[in-house]
């Protein structure tokens, strides 16, 4: 056997333990009821703030800076409450979508990382047209 | 309607001048293939001669249209929808120079810049090679004009004009009605607060330079295919490939600087999407230059070094199209939004991807190939591995973050891991230990074949070195990272030695190989630098320790701690704070530039009294139509570590009025009040009482109400004041910062009852959140990024002097 086909060999085994374990840690994006039948187990949602709440995000720094609770609706209008045990993020009233990573537990989305949400805000890293057109707008002398 | 004021001819000039460059690049494309292509000696000048002027035209025109770009934003000629979008009056001329690259044309216009300087450089230096290698770039010159074309064909939008005319982006504004529109536009958008910093100034021409400059090492591995000569290009190309590798890994790590100086993403690295999308290409690229080195010394590994230079190109592509078709904006916090041109960067890739790879494989049995192996005791065997390694580790990089694009294509809908960051590092962190053992010892052996005797007296004296030194990090180093089982820390001391084997090894080879010759040490110097990193990284985040631990918080005991949240503490101003080894006291805050940006001071004062310091964190007020704020870090550079820390919360960041109000209660001693979180008694009433708050004599009227607060965890005491001065009545209410709870008597109403009122509010006393976290050897780092980038400037110009 040639020494190519043994480093060949020991690559293929390698690289198959590392995509098997990387398989079987993979989450997938799940709705909020499809993360409930799926309780405990980590999920990838993509929501939006609920808006119909008078008070969609309760974050009281003064006295626990290390929870942000939140309440979401997903495309399909299923509502959840959330527990973030982070900062809340500065531009979280603004964003027109969140990305959720985490676990259903008793009926609460739990975020136990710091990356497990991701929001898109119109103003960050890209331009929104409907904003720019606002600012267009208002800002006249 | 006629419009007046508009300043409407450098948009027709600009417009008119990325059309020139579409046309020059495509005619310079054209005669510079016909140049490569025919045989005729006295023909193939003349077209290489046309070639020149065209791309030379492109050139000008493309550094023309950015002086447009750059005229406008300086002159605030809002008309413009880009000038109006990227930037405002209050910017200073450095930030309306990178104004000019926020937005996506801007961006794509850096990099066309830079294919021309690299061009007209290589019209000079190229001889033979300028025909087939020039055809190339002016192709990738051409497709990426079209990108800032801003024409439609049909219906189909051709990239977006950095022209456009505001009332053409939005023709339905109200203000469009007045024909003097153009003096009522108060004033732009501005430019991102996050990037109004002085990095956004220098990263972005670093990394489209390093971008830029990649196409060359690949042009010149698509002219040797095309033109059948496989290996004729392979020494000549070096300097460039050395050159864009080190450009595209300066770019890289300076904007891992920046996320760490500025970005508060929590480090300088966090397996981000766009982030890894453009180290993959640089670890193939890497991989390619060890490749082509065992080629030029032994004949070896030609192909491999083709099929590097291809797929690194391809996926140098690839990562424009992940971070600007919208295709990653789920998982990426950087990833640009489809602007309606994705078709058109998709159409991008392909006319990267097909050609070359179609190329590749009608020729690959035409590449030159020694049939014999490499010996198990030669230099050019490992190297291989060791390119084959990092390879793979790039394959599963960009594998992990191309999941959003696999699940377009197979409508799956799979994600990473809960752990973004550990999916990569469990296995980085072999790759860490092949490489960094490969580093160090390859070296050491001979081109073709070595002698054993000779290898191991060599490497003798250096691994001997670097196990004592590993041994040492590992035994007092404390590094001791059990979060993910045993496995991983031993994973990461094994990662630790290999590091500092590199070190070590490649440090001690200047004098054992090259006897202490630095000219050509420059590979040496390289891999030093490399290890230097691999150290960093390691210890700096398998030691990094988050000091603003709050376990103060009642939410915070109990076996699920380590994963509710602690990583803030709140200080409230002027309450020194037990956090670890420091005091924390919030000592002031000041706000500057208009309120733009507010400074919060905190004192860190060792609890032995050997060190007192002050951290100045701060939160900048965002700009571009956002409410809120974004924060800024600040650290204290120590020559072994960093306190690294960033403001979250504020009361002064809050918005709208504290509305809680007080609420009055008549209480008797001994009689209870409830709150929010808990019960409050009134024990004694004390007269006259000796109090810090005010000095009182035998001749004054007070009283002093002593109340105790029990919270389901603890119990406080309170004790507002009352008394007379000059026959008024006069209170001095008492506040439980922690509790938010403030208690003031109103009036006596009779010898056994007071009237006490209660507030209950978060918003009583100046506080901030914050994050507190040490990085220890940060600064090997960045130092091993500075020492391997030395190297690699190092072997280029001894490359080049080779050359002459």
């Amino acid at each position: 056997m040639k020494k190519l086909h043994i480093v060949a060999l020991i690559g293929i085994a390698a690289s198959l333990m590392v995509i098997l374990t990387f398989v079987g840690d993979l989450s997938t994006y799940e709705t909020l009821a499809s993360a409930r039948q799926k309780e405990g187990k980590t999920v990838t949602v993509v929501t939006q703030l609920d808006h119909s709440m008078e008070d969609p995000i309760i974050y009281d720094p003064a006295r626990n800076a290390n929870l942000t609770t939140f309440y979401v609706v997903d495309t399909l209008g299923n509502k959840a409450k959330v527990h973030y045990y982070f900062e809340k993020p500065f531009d979280m009233e603004k964003s027109d979508r969140i990305v959720l990573k985490g676990k259903m537990q008793n009926g609460v989305f739990e975020i136990t990382r710091k990356d497990g949400i991701l929001m898109k805000c119109p103003s960050k890293y890209k331009d929104n047209p409907n904003a720019t057109y606002e600012t267009l707008t208002q800002n006249v002398n | 309607m006629n419009f007046v004021g508009e300043h409407l001819l450098p948009g027709q000039i600009g417009h008119f001048l990325v059309i020139l460059s579409l046309v020059a690049s495509l005619v310079a494309m054209i005669a510079y293939f016909k140049a490569a292509t025919v045989q005729n000696l006295q023909e193939a000048l003349s077209w290489k001669k046309l070639g020149r002027i065209a791309f030379a035209v492109d050139a000008f025109s493309i550094t023309a249209v950015f002086a447009i770009i750059f005229y406008l934003i300086y002159n605030h000629y809002f008309e413009y929808y880009y000038v109006y979008n990227h930037s405002d009056r209050s910017l200073s001329v450095k930030f309306l120079l990178s104004s000019i690259w926020e937005g996506q044309e801007g961006s794509f216009l850096l990099w066309a810049f830079w294919h021309g300087v690299i061009g007209l450089m290589l019209m000079k230096t190229a001889k033979k090679w300028e025909a087939p290698v020039m055809t190339t770039i002016s192709f990738a010159q051409a497709l990426i004009s079209t990108m800032i074309l801003g024409i439609y064909i049909f219906d189909l939008k051709m990239g977006n004009s950095p022209f456009i005319l505001t009332r053409q982006q939005f023709p339905d504004a109200p203000i469009f009605q007045r024909p003097d529109y153009v003096h009522h536009i108060a004033d732009g958008n501005g430019l991102n607060q996050l990037l109004q910093n002085y990095w956004m100034v220098i990263h972005p021409p670093i990394l489209f330079l390093g971008f830029a400059a990649t196409i060359v090492p690949f042009a010149y591995a698509i002219a040797g295919l095309w033109k059948k000569d496989f290996g004729g290009w392979t020494k000549v190309s070096m300097p460039w490939l050395l050159f864009s590798t080190a450009v595209l890994g300066l770019g890289i790590m300076l904007g891992a600087i920046w996320a760490y100086e500025s970005l508060s993403f929590g480090g300088y690295w966090a397996w981000d999407p766009v982030e890894n999308a453009s180290l993959v290409p640089w670890m193939i690229f890497v991989a390619a230059i060890h490749t082509q080195l065992v080629y030029n010394s032994t004949g070896h590994s030609l192909r491999a070094t083709y099929v590097f230079y291809i797929l690194a190109y391809i996926f140098i592509i690839y990562s424009t199209y992940l971070t600007r078709s919208g295709a990653l904006q789920d998982t990426s916090v950087h990833a640009f939004v489809d602007t309606g041109t994705s078709w058109q960067i998709k159409a991008f890739l392909w006319c990267f991807v097909i050609p070359p790879v179609f190329l590749l494989i009608r020729r690959y049995k035409q590449i030159p190939a020694i049939q014999k192996e490499e010996n198990l005791l030669s230099r050019e065997f490992w190297m291989f591995i060791g390119s084959l390694v990092l390879f793979l580790a790039g394959i599963y990089i960009i594998g992990a973050t191309s999941l959003p694009v696999i699940n377009t294509i197979f409508g799956t809908s799979l994600d990473v891991g809960e752990n973004v960051e550990f999916s990569y590092n469990r296995v980085q962190i072999f790759v860490a230990i092949l490489i960094g053992l490969l580093t160090a010892v390859t070296q050491y052996f001979k081109y073709k074949d070595t002698a054993k005797k000779t290898f191991y007296r060599k490497i003798a004296l250096p691994t001997i070195i670097s196990v004592v030194i590993a041994v040492c990090i590992s035994v007092f180093g404390a590094v001791n990272f059990v979060k993910y089982g045993a496995g991983f820390l031993a994973a990461i001391h094994l990662a630790i030695f290999a590091s500092v084997y590199t070190v070590v090894a490649n440090f001690s080879y200047i004098w054992i190989g090259f006897k202490g010759n630095l000219k050509v040490a420059g590979a040496s110097i390289s891999h030093v630098g490399f290890g230097l990193m691999l150290v960093g990284i390691l210890i700096s985040s398998s030691k990094q320790e988050i000091l603003s631990m709050n376990w103060v918080n009642p939410l915070n005991f109990g076996e699920e701690a380590q994963q509710k949240g602690w990583e803030n503490l709140t200080l409230y101003q002027g309450v020194p704070f037990d956090m670890g080894e420091y005091w924390a006291t919030y000592t002031e805050d000041s706000t500057v530039d208009n309120g733009r940006i507010m400074y919060f001071f905190v004192e860190l004062a060792k609890k032995d009294g050997s060190e007192t310091f002050v951290l100045k964190p701060d939160v900048i007020k965002n700009t571009k139509g956002a409410t809120g704020y974004s924060n800024n870090p600040d650290s204290k550079h120590y020559w072994n570590r960093d306190i690294f820390s960033y403001v979250n919360a504020s009361d002064k960041l809050m918005s709208g009025e504290d509305t809680a109000t007080f609420r009055k209660h008549s209480a008797k001693v001994g009689d209870t009040l409830f709150f929010m979180e808990g019960y409050i008694k009134l024990d004694s009433v004390v007269v006259n009482p000796t109090t810090s708050k005010k000095q009182f004599g035998a001749n004054d009227t007070a009283i002093q109400a002593n109340f105790s607060v029990y919270t389901q965890e603890r119990k406080l005491s309170i004790k507002p004041i009352y008394y007379l001065e000059n026959g008024q009545p006069k209170k001095i209410n008492d506040t439980l910062f922690s509790q938010g709870l403030a208690i003031g008597i109103d009036k006596v109403i009779d010898d056994q009852t007071l009237e006490v009122s209660v507030k209950e509010s978060s918003r009583m006393v100046p506080f901030i959140a914050l994050k507190i976290i040490k990085f220890p050897f940060i600064n090997v780092l960045w130092i091993g990024t500075f020492v391997m980038l030395l190297g690699f400037a190092m072997s280029m110009l001894y490359r080049i002097r080779l050359k002459k």
